[in-house]
């Protein structure tokens, strides 16, 4: 259970590091696969509550979303470099201080006499916080989806830590709504392909009204 | 007590007969040390009888003004911040009398040594004050003689740019100060020290006032010491003052913020473990900008200047550390941090003088400050060179020098005050260690570029190749600082014995209570000097036994291997700039940096060119930004300003009248 | 343990330390398909030098002459304060850690002074690149060791290293696991292999520590290889102690163990050498400060943990 949290809160850092897009699918792609065997395993050991959200956590987000966002990179054909607004470094870093306020937050909240395991709740709020982190800070609408993705795996590490009904509710909720997510960006990412030749949100400023009625510069000069 | 006063007394009227002999500016040369040194012998008596038996003599008279009376008096907070005014004064006084001598406005000598000394002055009244209406006119004493240090070279505009920008910051942190105080002194009905600590305990819990005066001292001490973002008159003043002047200022002046902050923080309730993450912090945050900054300076004052930033952030996470342990009633941490924090004053006293008469000697000797057209200067000053290596290695905290000695404390108190692992106890662990780790790293490499940048190699300049080793008087400071730098280093125990006065007297723990949870410090400290003592032997005996090997006998030379290039001149060696590139760029969303030049292109290339420039972040994002603001909000009220004399008189008679009038209406 | 044996421990590192690179250049032999060098090499080597004469650049002064035996001496110093797997070091006391770091620091910092004392812009690149790098790596050792410092509840390095044992990999095997992978990261670093450095490059463009040493000769250059050698037995030991916790001290039994490790580790090295290309230097920083945010992670999950 250790083991899978450290290597849950690994990823995170791993993911404000990494400068290929197809690298950071794996990633999200592995979080979502020790998720599922988060819920699998519980606090002490296999258990079955756990098994269907668990096993339905893994298929999902550890190997059909990272395919289907694989699969769409790969249409795409966006250049596989992620651009950041902040350095990769300092992302790392950033998320280090992140990790440390979750587990500051947790520390604070008492958990333990609540039963909820801190850790897993630690971890929970840092991958909220990465990910909200990932969705400020990067320009690509895929790595946008990227961070939604790791805040909603997120908000299903705070259900495991939960407690298993609860969770199960949650999460067919919360898996919905990134699955619809997911579908609406795709589409989008296709059209803003087709019209713009690339797929940065920085761009979209483009499409504003401009205050003096002139046409907005032609694509390719961005705001800088 | 009535020895420190003599030793003023001295120190002022050296000043006074100096300014008096200025037509002779040699003899005021002589006059102006000599009393500065005989001022310190005068004063030194007392101070060691309170570092011994930690007695705490105070004088009272009575003052002709209305505010109180006049108090002063020692403790052993104030000896051991007196210590480093004792050892540099006359140094710095010494230094000076030959650095001068050259200077082309010898007119200006004997004005100069009166403010030199006024400023001795001030810093002496400071830390003796045991009152704030003395302790503010020390403070203002200080802050206006040092001005005028500054500005010794007035015809330089940048110079006095660089008087006014000092002059400005330290009037907005007096003003903070003065709010302090008058609170303070408003509440207990008198400005006694003792008086005014019994304010806050009598506030009702929960009052918000203790957090806003804490603040205010923050930021009134915090200009002086140089905290980020608040240091902005530090890389302005110290490049543009005499080299004796940047030495004492950077030395020891900025050092009394510390001093302050740490009396105001006494005077306000103990320190809560809010203020102490506050001071870590702003330690932290201080010694990374500051050591990054230093990284992307041409100019060695400037970098000098800088590392002075730094430094106080390493006081400041010591403190911070101290007081936090202080607060959680944790001993290790508190009496280890507080000395290393303290330790680190004295520490950085003696380095970063020594670094800046090398620089004032660099200088002097070449004309230059731009280290990129320096270099070799090891061979044609060895005295100075070797002087500032070693400044360089204890600045980067390297044993067997005294910086290794204060950061180990901190270090230490850190790792072996958060064993028992809560949350807060391990992040501050996090902090320190990394935090520190990465600036003692910064230092390494911002010093051997210092060093070896200016010292070794070939010269990169004509005026660096023909410069001479300085005058005896310039070099005896620097060896003297050199050696104290070694001695601390070596003998580590007797240093904590000089701080630990100072730290029982604000933790009321003796190092005794650390015997029960940790081997005593001392020991381990002797363990440190006795590895540093090895190293030294060792290094020496490899040398000796190499000089035995045939080695000896076949020794040739040749020209530095250039990969085969045929033609190498000095101009290819690496420059500072390059030598610190990648970190600058690492930092460079931080930093940024402005690079001009024409890159080299095409296969037979025309000149190309590279210049950078690396602006104040705090000067640039904070304070011109607020002063555009003020400028804006106050540009009507220039109206008043249109140079009739008559209106000017009307005002002050309106406001007489005025004044008048309400008092009298005051009356029952 | 009697105090005389705690002094094997060192004087095998002494001893042993040149055999590491000889290894290390046979199991890349190996996978070029070469015969290699003898593995004594570095002790051929070392004699070779010491016996020749030496060439100063005409530049350099008194620091250079001076440094090489300082780096040494800071070296062999770090290497008494290092334990041996689970026996103590004979110069131990509470916070040698962080002596030990700010000895090799004082080796580099000798090096770095050498370097520049030539006034090569070769070796001018090579310290700049080599303090860059130290500056990023020392966060990364020293949290480390406050990881197993408040693991251990001590703050002397043989203490620290001496309570890892077989059961607390049981207990948090990913938190150890994570800085075991960020210290052989730093291991490559701070001994200049790939994918930091290239130590078989031709081109001093792309070097680091051997551009360092370009014109040191002689039993200098004897001097600062054994010195190379000597760290890198330091941070193996380091390593290897984390890795590789033998319990209570037997010392007859231990310092085969030990050795075997230290080869297992060198060779480890030379297989990595092997099958990576060296990175680009721009990546290098980020190398280290993810290798420094494994370690904090670990950190932060213990406290969480809790």
């Amino acid at each position: 259970m250790t083991t899978l949290t450290v290597l849950l809160a690994l990823t995170g850092v791993l993911l404000l590091g990494s400068s290929r897009l197809s690298i950071s699918i794996r990633l999200v792609a592995i979080q979502g696969f020790l998720l599922g065997m988060t819920a699998l395993w519980g606090e002490s050991g296999f258990h079955a509550a756990g098994l269907s959200s668990g096993l339905s956590g893994m298929l999902v987000k550890g190997i059909v979303l990272p395919w289907l966002l694989l699969f769409v990179l790969k249409q795409s054909g966006a250049r596989r470099e992620i651009e950041p607004f902040i350095g990769f470094g300092a992302s790392m870093l950033i998320g280090l201080l992140l990790m440390g306020l979750s587990a500051w937050i947790a520390w604070r909240m008492q958990l333990v006499e609540q039963g909820l395991s801190p850790a897993l709740f630690t971890v929970a709020l840092d991958l909220m916080l990465v990910g909200l982190f990932l969705i400020i800070t990067r320009r690509k609408a895929i790595t946008q989806t990227l961070g939604y993705l790791i805040m909603e795996n997120g908000v299903y590490a705070l259900g495991v830590g939960a407690g298993t009904e609860f969770s199960f509710l949650l999460e067919i909720g919360v898996l919905l709504d990134v699955f619809v997510g997911v579908f609406l960006m795709g589409i989008m990412i296709f059209r803003i392909d087709r019209e713009f030749e690339h797929i940065d949100t920085d761009r979209f400023i483009e499409l504003r009204d401009t205050a003096s009625g002139k046409l907005p510069v032609e694509a390719g000069e961005g705001v800088r | 007590m009535t020895h420190i006063l003599l030793g003023i007394a001295i120190i002022l009227t050296g000043g006074m007969v100096a300014l008096m002999l200025g037509r002779i500016p040699r003899l005021a040369s002589i006059v102006a040390p000599a009393s500065v040194l005989l001022g310190s012998i005068a004063s030194a008596p007392p101070i060691t009888r309170t570092l011994i038996d930690r007695s705490s003599p105070i004088l009272t008279a009575n003052w002709p003004l209305p505010l109180g009376r006049f108090s002063v008096g020692l403790d052993p907070l104030s000896a051991f911040f007196l210590i480093p005014i004792l050892i540099l004064a006359p140094l710095a006084a010494l230094y000076g009398a030959s650095y001068l001598n050259r200077e082309h406005d010898r007119h200006r000598i004997g004005a100069h040594w009166l403010f030199f000394n006024l400023l001795v002055v001030g810093m002496h009244l400071l830390l003796i004050a045991r009152d704030g209406i003395v302790f503010l006119i020390a403070w203002e004493l200080m802050a206006v003689s040092s001005f005028f240090l500054v500005v010794f070279d007035d015809r330089k505009s940048d110079v006095r740019d660089a008087g006014w920008t000092y002059l400005v910051a330290s009037h907005i942190g007096a003003a903070p100060l003065l709010l302090f105080f008058a609170f303070l002194g408003s509440r207990a009905g008198s400005f006694d020290f003792t008086g005014m600590a019994t304010v806050t305990a009598a506030l009702p819990s929960g009052s918000p006032i203790p957090s806003l005066l804490f603040i205010a001292a923050l930021i009134g001490f915090g200009t002086k010491a140089g905290i980020i973002p608040l240091h902005v008159w530090l890389p302005e003043a110290h490049p543009a003052a005499p080299s004796h002047i940047s030495a004492i200022m950077s030395g020891v002046m900025i050092k009394t913020g510390i001093y302050g902050l740490i009396r105001a923080l006494m005077l306000l309730d103990s320190p809560s473990a809010a203020v102490a993450w506050t001071l870590i912090g702003l330690g932290i945050a201080s010694g990374i900008a500051g050591v990054v900054l230093a990284l992307a300076q041409h100019d060695i004052k400037r970098l000098l200047a800088y590392h002075s930033v730094e430094n106080i952030g390493i006081i400041l996470l010591g403190l911070g550390v101290g007081f936090l342990g202080l607060s959680r009633g944790n001993t290790v941490l508190a009496i280890a941090g507080l000395s290393g924090g303290l330790l680190h004053v004295l520490n950085h006293a003696l380095f970063k003088s020594l670094l800046f008469f090398g620089a004032g000697a660099v200088a002097q000797a070449t004309g230059l400050r731009a280290m990129n057209r320096l270099g070799g200067l090891l061979r044609r000053m060895p005295w100075t060179g070797f002087s500032f290596i070693a400044g360089a290695a204890a600045i980067s905290a390297l044993p067997p020098f005294n910086g290794f000695v204060s950061e180990f404390l901190i270090f230490f108190g850190t790792a072996a005050g958060s064993l028992r692992g809560s949350p807060s106890e391990l992040t501050l662990g996090i902090a320190v260690l990394g935090g520190l780790g990465l600036i003692g790293g910064l230092a390494a490499a911002c010093f051997t570029k210092c060093a070896g940048l200016v010292f070794l190699g070939e010269p990169r300049s004509s005026e660096a190749r023909h410069a001479r080793e300085t005058s005896l008087l310039m070099r005896l400071p620097m060896l003297i600082l050199a050696i104290l730098c070694l001695a601390i280093g070596l003998g580590a125990p007797f240093a904590f014995r000089l701080v630990s006065p100072a730290v029982e007297s604000l933790t009321g723990l003796n190092e005794t209570a650390l015997a029960a949870t940790i081997e005593g410090l001392p020991a381990i400290l002797g363990r440190i000097s006795g590895i540093s003592l090895a190293l030294i032997a060792l290094a020496v005996l490899l040398w000796s036994l190499r000089r035995r090997l045939p080695a000896r006998h076949l020794e040739s030379a040749s020209p530095t291997w250039d990969c085969g290039y045929a033609a190498p001149t000095p101009r290819m060696q690496y420059t500072a700039s390059s030598f610190a590139t990648p970190l600058t760029l690492l930092f460079r969303s931080f930093l940024g940096t402005h690079i001009q030049g024409k890159p080299v292109e095409g296969d037979f290339p025309a000149d190309a060119s590279f210049a950078s420039h690396t602006p104040d972040f705090g000067r640039r994002w904070i304070f011109e930004p607020l002063f555009r603001g003020i400028d804006r909000v106050l540009a009507p009220i220039r109206l008043l300003q249109h140079g009739r004399i008559h209106l000017y008189i009307l005002y002050i008679a309106i406001t007489l009248v005025g004044l008048l009038i309400w008092k009298v209406g005051m009356m029952p | 343990m009697t105090p005389s044996t705690m002094w094997i421990g060192p004087l095998c590192g002494l001893l042993f330390a040149p055999l590491l690179p000889g290894v290390i250049n046979r199991v890349k032999a190996f996978f070029a398909g070469r015969r290699g060098q003898p593995i004594l090499q570095a002790y051929h080597d070392l004699f070779k030098l010491v016996r020749k004469g030496v060439v100063y650049s005409e530049t350099s002064g008194g620091v250079f002459r001076f440094a090489p035996y300082l780096t040494l001496s800071a070296v062999i110093l770090a290497l008494f304060l290092m334990p041996m797997s689970g026996m103590r070091a004979p110069l131990s006391f509470q916070g040698d850690f962080l002596l030990m770091v700010y000895l090799l620091g004082i080796a580099r910092f000798a090096m770095v002074l050498a370097a520049l004392d030539t006034g090569s812009s070769f070796e001018g690149m090579g310290a700049s690149r080599e303090v860059q790098f130290s500056a990023l790596a020392e966060p990364c050792l020293l949290v480390g060791l406050l990881f197993l410092s408040a693991h251990s509840g001590r703050v002397g390095l043989s203490d620290i290293l001496g309570r890892i044992t077989a059961g607390s990999w049981q207990d948090m095997p990913a938190m150890l696991a994570l800085l075991g992978s960020a210290w052989f990261i730093l291991l490559l670093a701070e001994n200049a292999r790939i994918p930091v450095d290239d130590p078989n490059t031709h081109l001093e463009l792309t070097m680091i520590h051997e551009v360092m040493i370009l014109d040191t000769s002689g039993p200098d250059f004897g001097a600062m290889l054994y010195a190379a050698a000597l760290k890198l037995w330091i941070f193996g030991a380091l390593l290897l102690n984390l890795i590789l916790p033998l319990g209570p001290p037997s010392p007859w039994v231990q310092i085969p163990f030990f050795v075997i490790g230290m080869l297992s580790i060198a060779v480890t090295v030379g297989v990595v050498e092997s099958i990576m290309a060296r990175l680009r230097l721009l990546m290098v920083p980020k190398l280290l400060i993810g290798a420094t945010a494994l370690v904090t992670t670990a950190l932060i999950m213990k406290m969480a943990v809790r």
